[in-house]
């Protein structure tokens, strides 16, 4: 373990754009991610309600559609967008680079990350990746319509394929190894960080369950993000350099022969993709894990149950999330022996997620639970992760997939785990640690609000998903009336297009509340739940080097609640022994 | 022992969440259980076999779900803030090996009852003497192939292919075997018989999708994939795209055709006529 250098490398900026704008302080570009990942998601969530608005009333005259009425190219542009964004700018930005970067180090007694330069520099890197992939809707053509996985040769072959496979699907590309490239360098600084900077007493079984998410991620995200940014640029070559990674002999496009393609492989991207894109749906939602078992043992007021397996549990779902991108494929034309392993692992990776489920409810069990917002917001975390979670049973089976595959009983199972779930935690994590960043509580009766809408909710948009599944309705239609047996399920498509339109108004409950309580706010002091960790040592918010120069010694691990004989229900992990009462 | 008292509200808050959990419990239940929307009835052997798997998924998952739904209701009610001590413990190794191999053995014993339906459909070829047909994609077009009386492919080459002027397949005139190659843009077969399908596509990726015979393969670029079924239900069956291959995916349809063998000859004789 590195001690700190002491004596100011590392002195306050006082210029207001060394402070905000190109600040090397991990809490103020934790911060910038947070603010990032807030636009990019009213984006997505915008856009979604553009989708469920085209689905029910068709002919609806919207913004943002020359011409008045939506095409079928600017509603897959729209798919693209929304999948794209949410994946990346905001279920691997917020959780991971926006609260990680503000809360790891604090919490394992750091003065900042171990490489505050290239931490600003990833946040940079993001915010250009961002804007890249924003500017495809502005170029002829529009944004691609081939969906977040772009599969080739759709995605290959350039604007022959359609509208937005031009210039729009190249920004795409280039935008997307560009946030790989940030995703790698955030990753590096995590790692580094937690091995390297940890205070003195701060071993690894000492570690908050929110640090050991946030390194299971960073070590997957450093693994996969290589991947795919190898895969873009693969990609990127064969849209513009005229390789032929992707694309095989022989095609013929709307009647024009493809003659100057050879020999590649439509495969290979999906094997590298997966590759990256299973582990990802981890990336998304570890944190999320790490932030309710955190939130879920701080409010029930006791320990996390069974701390060593909840640890395994994510080291397990880390690993096994390596070994089951080929359930994607299933129906790819992949050997379908392969399909029976890779089938298998899927199963097994519920193991790990059924142990954390468990765990949760043990935690709960003959606890004291203090209902505010964050805890509601945990508790709807275990309810979705148990929904979203079984559903993928059904999915892992291959012979259940030739039914279900892309239906929308596929799109239901992602929304609620990796869309719904990890968004749970991101709300979970912002009631929690906003009094922290910011200095104010968020008010709770908003907040409650907010929370009983969003919960229900969710459920009325993504519950009925699943039946249009089993009826067989095929994901990524722009349309209901290409195909018969669509009609009957319009009044499912009705009812979902409402709810999503309820939830996405009251978002900006949470908006207002956001912004409200900057300013008017109950004060929050420096721990008022009473929690344990070493963020809550220092003041809300905390000064520029975290401790200001007295770096904490820790002396337990991070889940003291409710142990006997000790004199408060809690103990902070910095309390010297002889304080603490019969310590545990 | 210093201690906050609770807030006021915790129990309201409680049975609201707990009140909401069950509520949405039993209607899943319910919902899954009235099949209001549904699949539709299954026209093979096979597919008999597929919803049969996926009844079996259901009522496992479906005793977790409710069970772990029901169980996080109960503890939000239960152990709600009352201003009481907490019960402290750890964790406990017993309870944490005994849920683990309980999972082990339920999750995995379910992947591997699922693994007979795949076997058969793609571990093993189709019967001997199967009707072999050629399916092709094509942006936003399904086209059919049977290879005649001659019993062979003709030849096809991608500069001859014009959907506009009638050859959408290319098929190349000057090859014999080509002559009486069947191309139709829906799909007949006769009930009862074993049929081979070769799935391509001249393009981008698309996806064959028949509801009823719970069947879903991609047409991949620069591959020829084989499948096949057995259908037994006579009627008319929509096709449909289920793979995003661009802007007209939507409505990149056809029809399957399962008719009697006397009107598949019928259809043939008709279509060999048309050739003439």
């Amino acid at each position: 373990m590195v001690t700190h250098e002491s004596g100011g490398h590392h002195h306050p900026p006082t210029g207001f754009i060394r402070k905000y704008i190109f600040s090397v302080d991990h809490k103020v570009i934790g911060i910038q991610y947070y603010f990032l990942a807030l636009f990019s998601v009213f984006l997505g969530m915008t856009l979604s309600l553009l989708m469920r608005i085209h689905l029910v009333w068709p002919a609806a005259k919207l913004p943002f559609t020359p011409g008045g009425v939506m095409t079928p190219e600017q509603y897959l542009a729209l798919v693209t967008m929304h999948g794209t964004i949410m994946v990346f700018m905001v279920l691997t930005t917020a959780p991971q680079s926006g609260f990680g970067n503000y809360i790891l180090p604090i919490q394992i007694g750091a003065e900042d990350m171990a490489f505050p330069v290239l931490n600003m520099l990833s946040f940079w890197v993001t915010f250009v990746s961002l804007m890249v992939m924003v500017t495809a809707f502005f170029v002829t053509g529009g944004a691609p319509i081939s969906g977040w996985t772009a599969y080739p040769t759709l995605s290959a072959l350039g604007q022959i394929t359609g509208p937005g496979q031009g210039a729009g699907q190249t920004l795409w590309v280039i935008g997307l190894g560009i946030f790989c490239v940030a995703s790698l360098l955030g990753a590096l600084n995590f790692i580094t960080t937690t091995i390297d900077l940890r205070a003195k007493g701060m071993t690894f079984g000492r570690l908050p369950l929110t640090v050991w998410a946030w390194l299971i991620t960073a070590v997957l995200a450093l693994l996969a993000f290589g991947v795919l940014l190898a895969a873009c640029i693969l990609l990127l070559l064969d849209r513009t350099a005229g390789t032929s990674f992707f694309i095989p002999g022989g095609l013929v496009v709307t009647d024009t022969p493809i003659t100057w393609h050879k020999g590649g492989s439509p495969l290979l991207w999906q094997h590298l993709f997966w590759f990256f894109g299973h582990p990802e749906v981890y990336i998304a939602i570890l944190p999320g894990m790490g932030v309710a078992s955190h939130v879920l043992s701080t409010f029930s007021r006791k320990p996390v149950f069974g701390y060593r397996a909840m640890v395994g549990a994510m080291c397990a779902i880390g690993f096994l999330g390596f070994c089951v991108w080929g359930h994607h494929m299933f129906i790819s034309g992949m050997s379908p022996y392969s399909a029976f392993a890779f089938s298998l692992m899927t199963m097994t990776i519920g193991v790990p997620s059924a142990i954390k489920t468990f765990n949760w409810l043990g935690t709960l069990w003959g606890a004291q639970i203090r209902f505010t917002t964050a805890m509601l917001f945990a508790l709807g975390f275990v309810s979705l992760f148990v929904t979203g979670g079984l559903s993928g049973l059904f999915l892992a089976q291959p012979s259940l997939d030739l039914y279900l595959h892309d239906t929308y009983f596929v799109v239901a199972h992602f929304h609620l785990i990796m869309g719904v779930a990890a968004i749970f935690g991101i709300f979970s994590a912002t009631y929690f640690w906003y009094p922290k960043m910011f200095g104010r509580m968020l008010n709770e009766s908003i907040g409650r609000l907010h929370f009983w809408i969003t919960f229900v909710g969710v459920y009325c948009i993504f519950m009925p998903m699943h039946f249009l599944g089993l009826a067989g309705h095929p994901r990524r239609y722009a349309d209901l009336t290409g195909v018969n047996f669509l009609a009957p399920l319009h009044a499912v498509h009705y009812f979902i297009t409402i709810s999503a339109m309820v939830v996405i108004t009251m978002q900006l409950l949470f908006l207002f509340n956001f912004f409200y309580s900057m300013k008017a706010g109950k004060i929050a002091g420096d721990n008022p739940y009473e929690a344990t960790t070493l963020e809550w040592a220092i003041p809300s918010p905390p000064p520029f080097d975290n401790f200001a120069g007295q770096v904490p010694v820790v002396y337990r691990g991070a889940y003291e609640f409710g142990v006997p004989g000790a004199h408060a229900d809690f103990i902070p992990q910095h309390l010297v022994p002889a304080k603490a009462g019969r310590s545990h | 022992m210093h201690r906050k008292i609770s807030e006021k509200g915790s129990a309201a808050i409680a049975f609201c969440l707990a009140l909401i959990i069950v509520a949405f419990t039993v209607i899943t239940v319910y919902m899954f259980a009235a099949k209001s929307w549904w699949f539709p009835p299954a026209i093979s052997a096979f597919g008999t076999q597929i919803d049969a798997q996926f009844h079996r998924t259901l009522v496992i998952t479906g005793i977790v779900f409710v069970l772990a739904q029901l169980g996080l209701a109960w503890v939000i009610f239960r152990y709600r803030d009352q201003g009481r001590k907490v019960e402290f413990f750890e964790g406990n190794s017993t309870l944490e090996f005994v849920w683990t191999v309980a999972t082990v053995v339920l999750f995995v014993g379910l992947g591997l009852y699922g693994e007979h339906a795949w076997a058969e459909a793609h571990f093993q070829g189709a019967a001997p003497g199967a009707l072999q047909v050629e399916i092709t994609g094509q942006q936003f077009a399904w086209n059919f192939r049977y290879a005649g009386p001659d019993g062979k492919w003709g030849q096809t080459k991608p500069e001859l292919v014009s959907a506009s002027s009638g050859n959408p397949l290319g098929l190349d005139p000057r090859d014999p075997a080509a002559k009486d190659d069947i191309v139709s843009p829906t799909m007949y077969v006769p009930e009862g018989r074993e049929v081979e399908v070769l799935i391509r596509t001249q393009d981008v990726t698309h996806s064959f999708y028949v509801r009823e015979l719970r069947l879903k393969q991609d047409a991949v670029p620069g591959m020829v994939i084989h499948m096949h079924f057995n259908a037994t239900v006579p009627g008319e069956y929509e096709i449909a795209c289920a793979e995003l291959c661009g802007l007209g995916h939507y409505r990149m349809r056809s029809f399957l055709y399962v008719v009697s063998q006397a009107d598949y000859d019928k259809w043939i004789r008709d279509q060999e006529a048309a050739l003439q």
